[in-house]
């Protein structure tokens, strides 16, 4: 069966399907109830050590486990109707493990014994049989086995909890208040994961964790049914390591830069910003097409967040440098070579990047990663320089350290684990300045708010990338809105022409709900903070054509 | 779970049905086993098999739908599938876009099952990319790459007496060589549903060969070059259009296919007249399920004849609201070539740029369907019909409706896959005028 009927089968139709892009929608539709019954820990462990000791009874040198239920809950509408509304689960059993020392893996769906001995079974000849390929064998980073521990990501409101009624009427309302600002259509969703993990290793850890992560969005169009032209507007809410609690939104919150839009830090009020928006597609649509030439960029983290996540979070990671994702995602410019010499210029002095697994209503944060690492935080880029980059057990050594950075995950059962990016942020400026501080510092500049098209190349080089608000700034001051614009730059240029960060109190995250990679691809989930930059002399192309 | 035949998938899901009170209702029934090696740095880095078995139901009170799945199959939980299904149906709003379910269709048979495929082992798994590996190290060079296969059954049937049952194989391989100097890249990728066809031997040739050609590149100014993409590169660009063909979004006046004041440009000509797209089910070179997941037959579609839209795609909704035939999105696309190889439409080239393959492509606005993306893994200046260096990769901003209207000619057909989206393709290469390089990409 193919993906696209497969997606359909389970009942997120094609509008959900179409603006989760590289979502896995695969899973079992279950009822509420369902997801929010637990399942015996007692059960994971026993059905762990099976698991365990078949493997070591084949041959293996040592072997994880992964006990994993999915859970996710979509609730998509449009205009003033319920399109879906889905629970799946996802739940069985990964088993990886090193034989001859080679990795090999197998995964079952069907939770007994006889079945789990088989896996076990199937993972270890499948390691024993690529052992005749491999060029030298796999070497893990020392772990200590943790026991019996657990973790749970700290939320406030689960959201599958809260009655579905109170989820429909809020975005019926939110889709309301957008049509009556103007919008044409709108399609609203809220988006909720629960991952139950559990994990255990010959190592002697049994770890018991339950993320959860939450995304409310929508997407708007307005037309000009005269010209046939369109435009969008997309919310400018973040996907959170959060509960329900995200759209609590508090007065605090808010941040404001005059003659632009209100910004959320932290809770996001989803109404008001579809008011907004409503609006705001309409005013796209009148506004000024940019003159290309050269701008200096005032960034929003609810923009930035992404061109952090394609110039610095991908570049750093230490499988692509060392070309395990050349096939695919590709490698990176950031090679060993540029890490040893200790003075290879990524930034400006002011450009300090940090990894984060553990910072709370991240998404990346878990206690710990998909190989019984404990999580951590380290850098990445220090006063401009490259210093670090995100590693798993058995690429430490190439590094010369003792111990991976936890950075592994899978994203199903079903999945092998691999390196996926934790959390890199931009560290806040520290000489006490506002977003409207920059702006009021730029003389002919294009202030940008919210993601839009993005597109690097396989060494992240060279980018461009759009947005979804436009503001034009001369001589300091907001002068109304533009449109068709993108950027274009080199990373290594574009970091190294960063001469402004607001203060901590502008500092917001952002993030990816569906960052792809791997062959067969695997999402992610991963957020990237920020507070709001300038950028000098970047690269602005105009995007409007005929056809 | 072994595949059922037809039979027995019949037999089962007959039993499946006969639990149901719901108005209506209807089974799906779907079983993939799937195998995979990676490999990088000229080793193997992971490598798998998974088996998932799934028992969709679908149950609808009036136009309340509720739907639930199990992967166990005895007598009790195929009763609880069914009450569950009915219990969410109960519990859903109403969705006023609700279309009852197909009554009885008929469906060709097509040729999407090699029991070759089926039966790979993790020996012939190891055993391709051996070869390939091998390959890539007689060239003195490093590869990664993917071999993947996947192999089941799907089948449905519902209340009204629909049946439908097919099962299918595929294989996927691709391959990325790079020079040890890291300075050259190359690139191969191939798709079938015969794992006997599958020669990555000789798909690591070529992409070693790019990675030897391709290392030392010049840089050459950004602009309008006139370009030849070979059909990985038009794969990608392409199927931007084959995924934008829904006619909802055009009526709406939200699409590349909407008209200034209303309607779409259904029956419009859009691109140049030597373009024919169409889909064929019974393709012999790609063969695709003849039955969608909602039970629609996959019939031989034009899209796109002599540069004119012929077809939009329909939901079964919007198709009964605006009277016209609900036409399903195809598995597959296929485009009509010419005669000439790749080294011909090369020969024939006075000045131009050969791209092996597009990476990383986006929308840029839905309007236009402008794309950007880069070149990667062998981008060659061509001049007086003959390659004559390896030159640095680009960005483009580029529509595939303006490319196609800026046509100079069509290559011979082949099988491809879209790096993009997995998808299987047959396309030709082509050579097209004013290609938009917009800026230069340092990457190998």
């Amino acid at each position: 069966m193919k993906r696209r009927d497969f997606i359909y089968l389970s009942g997120v139709g094609a509008a959900g399907a179409a603006i989760l892009p590289g979502f896995s929608a695969s899973g079992r539709p279950i009822t509420v109830e369902e997801a929010l019954t637990p399942i015996d820990v007692a059960f994971h462990k026993k059905m762990a050590d099976v698991a365990l000791n078949a493997a070591r009874s084949k041959g293996a040198t040592y072997t994880d486990v992964r006990i994993g239920r999915y859970l996710n809950q979509f609730v998509v509408t449009r205009e003033d109707k319920v399109q879906n509304i889905v629970n799946t689960e996802s739940y069985g059993l990964g088993i990886r493990v090193i034989a001859n020392g080679s990795w090999g893996f197998a995964a079952v769906d069907r939770l007994d014994s006889d079945n789990i001995a088989k896996a076990a079974e199937v993972a270890v000849a499948i390691a024993k049989e690529n052992s005749k390929l491999l060029s030298e064998p796999v070497r893990l980073a020392p772990q200590k086995g943790h026991g019996e521990v657990s973790w749970k990501c700290p939320i406030e409101k689960n959201a599958f909890e809260v009655p579905m009624k109170e989820k429909v009427d809020l975005l019926l309302g939110v889709n309301d208040a957008a049509m009556k600002a103007g919008a044409d259509y709108i399609t609203s969703l809220l988006f909720a994961v629960n991952e139950q993990k559990y994990f255990a290793s010959s190592d002697g850890s049994y770890i018991d964790q339950d993320v959860h992560r939450f995304w409310p969005a929508f997407f708007i169009t307005k037309i000009d049914a005269a010209t046939g032209k369109f435009e969008t507007r997309n919310s400018l809410s973040a996907p959170v390591g959060m509960g329900y609690e995200y759209l609590n939104y508090r007065p605090q919150d808010k941040v404001q830069v005059q003659g632009t839009t209100s910004l959320y830090k932290g809770r996001y009020d989803m109404l008001e910003d579809a008011k907004a928006a409503g609006a705001q597609a309409g005013e796209k649509l009148k506004a000024k097409s940019v003159e290309p030439g050269k701008y200096d960029l005032v960034l929003d983290p609810s923009h930035l967040w992404l061109t952090i996540h394609e110039s610095v979070g991908h570049p750093t990671e230490l499988d692509r440098v060392l070309g395990y994702e050349a096939n695919f995602a590709g490698t990176s410019f950031l090679t060993l070579d540029k890490w040893e010499s200790k003075k290879f210029n990524f930034g400006s002095k002011i450009v300090n990047f940090q990894a984060d697994k553990t910072q709370v209503g991240s998404l990346g944060a878990v206690g710990y990663d998909d190989e019984g690492v404990k999580c951590g935080q380290w850098d990445l880029i220090r006063d401009g320089i490259l210093v670090g980059y995100q590693v798993i057990r058995d690429q430490a050594h190439i590094l010369g350290l003792n111990a991976s950075q936890g950075c592994c995950y899978a994203d199903n059962w079903s999945s092998v684990q691999f390196q996926r990016m934790p959390n890199v942020s931009l560290q806040p400026g520290k000489d006490g300045k506002s977003a409207e501080d920059i702006i009021k510092n730029t003389e002919k500049g294009i202030f940008i708010v919210g993601d839009g098209s993005f597109s690097i190349d396989q060494q992240r080089y060279n980018f461009q990338f759009g947005g979804q608000l436009f503001y034009e700034i001369k001589n300091g001051k907001i002068v109304g809105m533009l449109k068709d614009v993108a950027y274009q730059a080199n990373s290594q240029e574009f970091w190294n022409s960063c001469v402004e960060i607001a203060d901590q109190r502008d500092y917001r995250l952002g993030g990816a709900f569906g960052d792809g990679k791997g062959q067969p691809p695997q999402s992610n989930s991963v957020s990237h903070g920020s507070s709001t930059a300038r950028f000098n002399g970047v690269n602005v192309i105009n995007t409007a054509r005929q056809i | 779970m072994p595949i059922l035949t037809k039979d027995q998938a019949q037999a089962l899901m007959k039993k499946v049905l006969s639990y149901s009170k719901a108005d209506e209702c209807e089974v799906n029934l779907n079983c993939t086993d799937g195998g995979n090696i990676r490999y990088a740095r000229n080793s193997v880095t992971t490598s798998g098999v998974t088996s998932q078995t799934q028992l969709v139901v679908a149950s609808a009170y009036g136009k309340k739908l509720g739907i639930a799945t199990i992967n166990e199959f005895d007598d009790a939980s195929l009763e609880k599938v069914v009450r569950r299904s009915e219990e969410l149906a109960q519990l859903a709003p109403e969705n006023p876009e609700y279309v009852p379910f197909l009554g009885p269709q008929t469906y060709d048979k097509t040729e999407t099952f090699v029991p070759a495929t089926a039966a790979v082992t993790p020996k012939l798994r190891a055993d391709l990319v051996a070869a390939s590996l091998q390959t890539a190290k007689e060239a003195k060079a490093i590869a990664a790459g993917f071999l993947e296969d996947n192999s089941g059954y799907a089948a449905m049937m519902n209340t009204k007496g629909l049946f439908a049952y097919n099962t299918f194989t595929n294989t996927n391989f691709s391959v990325t060589v790079r020079t040890e100097d890291g300075k050259g890249s190359g690139y191969a990728t191939r798709g079938y549903n015969d794992v006997t066809k599958m020669d990555t031997k000789t798909a690591t040739k070529i992409a070693s060969d790019k990675a030897v050609r391709s290392a030392t590149a010049k840089a050459i100014e950004p602009g309008k070059y006139t370009v030849i993409l070979e059909p990985a590169a038009v794969a990608v660009l392409l199927e931007n259009i084959f995924f934008n063909m829904d006619a909802r979004q055009a009526d709406e006046g939200r699409s590349f296919l909407s008209k200034a004041g209303g309607g779409n440009k259904l029956g419009e000509k859009m691109v140049d007249e030597r373009v024919n797209i169409y889909s064929d089910p019974h393709h012999p070179e790609l063969p695709t399920s003849s039955w969608t997941g909602d039970g629609r037959a996959q019939e031989k579609v034009s899209w796109i004849e002599k540069g004119v839209v012929k077809n939009l795609t329909y939901s079964r909704y919007w198709a009964e609201k605006q009277k016209m035939k609900a036409v399903p999105t195809p598995d597959g696309a296929i485009m009509e070539g010419g005669t000439k190889s790749l080294e011909e439409l090369i020969k024939g080239t006075k000045k131009g740029v050969l791209v092996t393959r597009l990476w990383y492509i986006r929308s840029v606005d839905p309007q236009t369907l402008l794309l950007t993306g880069l070149t990667r893994d062998g981008t060659f200046y061509i001049e007086d019909g003959a390659i004559r260096y390896p030159i640095k990769n680009f960005r483009f901003n580029e529509s595939p409706i303006i490319m196609l209207n800026n046509l100079e000619e069509l290559g011979k057909v082949e099988r491809t896959v879209s790096v993009e989206s997995n998808v299987n393709y047959l396309l030709p290469p082509l050579k097209v005028r004013d290609f938009t390089f917009s800026s230069l990409s340092d990457a190998v």
